[in-house]
């Protein structure tokens, strides 16, 4: 029996750009930053002192969580979440199952990196005064990792898998490929992925010690994320929630959904710290073994695809990168497909970037544009000789893609690579 | 503090956690908290928190194991404040 075709039909995304999919449309059409300076940050001595911080109102969430969900909720990455999931479940046309029978065939696969470390310190001090008889039944719930895929499936009442993975920056990809297997393989009919990533200083705070964020742009936050640019300085951190609702075509046709996009395959590895990957960098022989194998797996040929959503995170590693796509896919220069990186406007959402630029990726597809990558005017210079100037565009374009490939890649030398087709 | 005041006290801190709205209509000291106010038996101990900070009170763990309808509440609590 062949693979059964997945596609997409909802979306929900809380993005420093953007907290609804209409709002963060129109943000990445116009080139609209959500970096913001962070006065907590400057107050705490961090080099960097600006983040991508999704912004709404706290009375925004009495439309997604209970009064008693709320009373001592002090997890960031579950609000996001949590309000990401349930707008992609409602996008879908699906309700909220009210019923006592869970529906066998939905599932939940919604990543993070941490999850709650606001309210893991509120408990740490308790624990350490003495006073842990006071912390709530609500401490553990919040800061287990698989916390947000606990809390979508109760909400929903999803009785197929409910799990939560992990795998660094690239959790949101892999979550969509997850998702993409078991229902290509008839395990599940409908499955929210996705995945989100808490916001603060003690999730940014490693990563400022180990020096890779930019810390020259403190007065001038939009600036700071310059994917692909020849002053690119580090990556700014990010925070937010993305969300897909993945089904079988059948089931999607069977309910009449609208469809943004179909899922053709991919492809998850590791370089296995090996060959000039680490910990913290990425083997290239994986990144393009990776990429080959998401095209085979699709089905499809490299000349096939239209443009790319990269990684590209702002940092010395972009040229990699780009050197990566134009060994796999055998393209360059004015033959090299239209790319782009979501992390101009955004930052890097960590866990969340994955299925925040996947959002991002359906919707270009369903919508036909391109959208333009800011901050890289002065593209660095081993990008230029390896593809062409107007491959990478500045603004967005009117150009109907009809294949996107998407990549992902992760400390611990992990990558993902999914391919989107429109439908 | 007579019963009454206590009663009322009390009702307001157990409302965020009742599932069972009807229960609450018909609150009186025979009401069990989970049997009929529906109240996840996880969130008993948030309960008892919220009892500690109203009355400025402690309660130990063998008091909390007895709260588990309106009337036992009510006597641990008369005795806590009673031995302040």
């Amino acid at each position: 029996m062949g693979k059964r075709r997945v596609v997409i039909t909802g979306l929900g995304v809380v993005s420093p750009n953007g907290t609804s999919v209409s709002e963060f449309k129109s943000a990445i059409k116009n080139g609209t930053s959500g970096i913001c300076h962070i006065e907590e940050l400057k107050e705490l001595n961090f080099s960097c002192q600006i983040a991508g911080l999704p912004k709404y109102r706290k009375d925004y969430l009495n439309n997604y969580f209970t009064s008693v969900q709320l009373r001592g909720l002090n997890a960031s990455g579950m609000e996001y979440g949590v309000i990401a999931g349930m707008d992609a479940w409602k996008n879908a046309g699906l309700s909220i199952n009210d019923s006592e029978i869970p529906l066998w065939d939905a599932g939940i696969i919604f990543g993070t990196g941490i999850l709650g470390v606001d309210k893991f310190r509120e408990a740490i001090y308790k624990v350490d005064e003495g006073n842990v008889r006071r912390l709530g039944s609500t401490t553990v719930i919040q800061t287990m990792a698989s916390g947000i895929s606990a809390f979508l499936g109760g909400i929903l009442g999803c009785g197929n898998i409910v799990t939560t993975n992990s795998s660094a920056c690239s959790t949101g990809t892999e979550a969509i490929l997850m998702a993409y297997d078991r229902i290509a393989s008839g395990n599940a009919e409908i499955i929210l992925a996705g995945s989100t990533s808490d916001s603060g200083p003690y999730v940014w705070g490693g990563f400022d010690a180990m020096r890779i964020l930019p810390h020259k742009y403190n007065d001038n936050p939009t600036k700071a994320s310059r994917p692909m640019s020849a002053s690119a300085s580090g990556f700014v951190p990010g925070s937010g929630a993305g969300a897909l609702v993945i089904e079988s075509l059948e089931s999607a046709n069977n309910r009449g959904a609208t469809i943004y996009g179909e899922i053709l395959g991919g492809s998850i590895n590791s370089g296995g710290q090996r060959n000039g990957g680490s910990m913290t960098a990425p083997n290239s022989e994986a990144v393009q073994y990776c990429i080959k194998k998401a095209i085979e797996n699709a089905e499809i040929h490299a000349n096939d695809i239209d443009a790319i959503n990269g990684h590209l995170t702002a940092t010395i590693k972009d040229s990699a990168e780009i050197q990566n796509w134009c060994e796999a896919l055998g393209r360059k220069g004015i033959d090299f497909p239209y790319i782009n990186s979501l992390k101009s406007m955004v930052g890097h959402c960590l866990a969340a970037s994955g299925s925040i630029e996947s959002v991002a990726t359906v919707l270009q597809l369903k919508e036909n544009f391109v959208f333009g990558t800011i901050n890289c005017e002065d593209l660095h210079p081993g990008i230029a000789t390896l593809v062409s100037r107007d491959r990478i565009p500045n603004k967005t374009i009117n150009f109907s893609p009809n294949i996107i490939a998407k990549a992902s890649f992760g400390f611990g030398d992990v990558n993902a690579c999914v391919i989107f087709k429109k439908y | 503090m007579t019963k009454e005041e206590l009663l009322s006290k009390l009702k307001i801190i157990i409302v965020p956690y009742v599932q069972n709205q009807e229960g609450l209509k018909n609150l009186t000291e025979d009401t069990d908290f989970i049997k009929d106010l529906e109240i996840n038996s996880a969130n008993l101990v948030d309960v008892v928190l919220d009892v500690e900070d109203e009355f400025d009170i402690e309660i130990d763990n063998d008091a909390m194991e007895k709260m588990l309808t309106v009337k036992a509440s009510i006597e641990v609590i008369e005795n806590k404040l009673a031995s302040k």
